[in-house]
């Protein structure tokens, strides 16, 4: 079988953002087999990837430095999308089959955005919040570009921002939430004095740009791409000319590789017991999917986590003080920018709600189950797997999606074929 | 663009800085990615190789996530537009 790489780790990471760093840098300090893979060409996560050491914050240079300092095998480029057998993941990269066996898993996929439709999402130039700031960062030239930020989070503050520095010009921010309900997240924030000085940083960093909250894109025009945005604001909308429309719904846990590996998952997230350990027992799992709680976080679930699975179970007890901080403000952040039920009148009957299938709202709204609209529609049965549409789907309609199963990306005919050669009492392909 | 790398996008060249992403050679080149089934230009939507709406054709290998692939000299990269 083609496999370009095939090896063995007392602890594998997967996920090569602050949880999975953490994660990893911590269980090497013990002398441990440590090996983390991300699928992207570099590792720190959506968050910390693609900027200059002078850049980035202090405290991801010191872990991006831990990690190229250490002696764990550091694997990009990778994508997991089935486990053969306990023990064993397969991954591609390019079209080579990879081979990773473990001890013990730690998994640290993050999280996506949550993508809602509304007319015209579709077009060029309509992307997420992240999604944009990842091209910027990937190289794209967005200086003197018209960029409208919309949906819900704080990502949008922090995308926004990072926009504005690279020179692109930011008509309107539209939050969804209400400034009541901003209002008493900023009230809850004493708690949290890093993420008040971030905030002022970034309202100095944002200047004179406006931010309406109770706002929300309305609609996207434009022939081939994108041209204009119609937002409401107040009950009223209003068309700005723009470039781009950077717009994401907050955050979603990836959570389908835990699923693939049996592990138990509640209202989206991983359930993990104090030790980070899932209801699989020598599977970990730290950051975004056990909820989103951000940056610091993801940062302690991570350390415990590691020092855990490299059976250092007495310093990880030092970090449940920080864990039950930062899961406070993930609480904060779930009841701030929870979805106004406004969102889900937005699709018009033409609007597409499945991307890589073409399915509009009219023919999902026909149906009554996420299985009924999967056989008639093929909504979620495309590349992404039901990771756009899915969210979007629970959100308007209230179907939660049912397992997953392996592949859990798509992956080449020939390492698929190569599973059933390598674990032929496999039938589950 | 001193350190820039040379790639060729439906055999047209562009010209990407070095460590350029695919998916931001289309975009500066301003081409769509696919198109979807029922005739629509998609570009990239997530950034981050979940939605697969950048994908493209690199060097005759389909079904590329061009958001994930750093730009390389004499990359060959087709769409199916």
């Amino acid at each position: 079988m083609p496999s370009a790489i095939s090896e063995r780790f007392d602890v594998l990471v997967i996920g090569g953002g602050p949880a999975g760093i953490a994660a990893a840098v911590r269980a090497a300090e013990s002398g441990v087999g440590v090996g983390i893979v991300d699928d992207n060409p570099a590792f720190g996560g959506q968050i910390w990837r693609g900027k200059s050491e002078d850049e980035q914050p202090r405290e991801a240079a010191r872990w991006m430095r831990r990690l190229s300092e250490s002696r764990i095998t550091k694997l990009t480029g990778l994508r997991v999308f089935h486990q053969p057998e306990t023990g064993v993941l397969l991954a591609e990269k390019n079209e080579n089959l990879c081979e990773l066996r473990y001890r013990s898993l730690v998994i640290a996929t993050g999280a996506r955005e949550r993508f809602l439709p509304f007319s015209g999402w579709t077009l060029p130039n309509v992307m997420g919040a992240g999604g944009l700031q990842a091209m910027v960062k990937g190289g794209l030239p967005i200086r003197g570009k018209r960029v409208v930020v919309a949906g819900t989070g704080p990502l949008l503050l922090a995308v926004a921002a990072y926009l504005r520095k690279h020179g692109a010009v930011i008509p309107a921010i539209c939050e969804q939430a209400s400034w009541g309900s901003l209002a008493k997240f900023a009230g809850a924030l004493w708690r949290h004095p890093a993420k008040v000085a971030r905030g002022f940083r970034l309202k100095g960093e944002l200047g004179t740009v406006p931010f309406a909250a109770s706002s929300w894109p309305f609609a996207a025009e434009g022939k081939e791409k994108l041209e204009s945005v119609t937002i409401s604001r107040n009950g009223k909308t209003e068309k700005i000319q723009c470039d781009y429309l950077a717009c994401g719904f907050h955050l979603v846990p990836n959570v389908e590789l835990a699923l693939l590996l049996g592990c138990g998952v509640e209202n989206g997230c991983v359930k993990v017991n104090e030790w980070q350990r899932t209801t699989v027992e020598n599977i970990y799992c730290a950051g975004e999917p056990t909820g989103i709680g951000g940056v610091e976080l993801a940062l302690t679930e991570g350390q415990i986590a590691g020092l855990v699975a490299a059976e250092r179970v007495k310093e990880a007890r030092e970090f449940f003080r920080e864990r039950k901080k930062g899961r406070h403000f993930a609480d904060l952040l779930d009841q701030t920018f929870r979805l106004r039920r406004d969102l889900a009148e937005l699709p018009t009957p033409e609007t597409l709600v499945c991307r890589c299938e073409d399915v509009t709202y009219s023919r999902l709204k026909a149906c009554s189950s996420w299985r009924e609209a999967k056989l008639h529609t093929r909504c979620g049965m495309g590349p992404c797997q039901g990771r756009v549409c899915g969210p979007a789907v629970e959100f308007l309609f209230q179907w939660t999606p049912e397992s997953v199963r392996p592949p859990i990306f798509p992956a080449r005919v020939e390492n698929l074929a190569a599973v059933r050669a390598t674990a032929p009492q496999n039938r589950s392909l | 663009m001193p350190d820039g790398i040379t790639i060729t996008i439906n055999g047209a060249p562009v010209r990407v800085p070095a460590g350029a992403t695919v998916a931001v050679a289309m975009a500066m080149a301003g081409q769509a990615c696919r198109v979807s089934v029922k005739g629509e230009s998609r570009g990239p939507l997530c950034g981050m190789g979940i939605c697969f709406e950048c994908r493209v054709t690199i060097n005759g290998v389909s079904h590329c996530r061009s958001c994930q692939i750093v730009c390389e000299p004499a990359m060959d990269v087709r769409t199916d537009a």
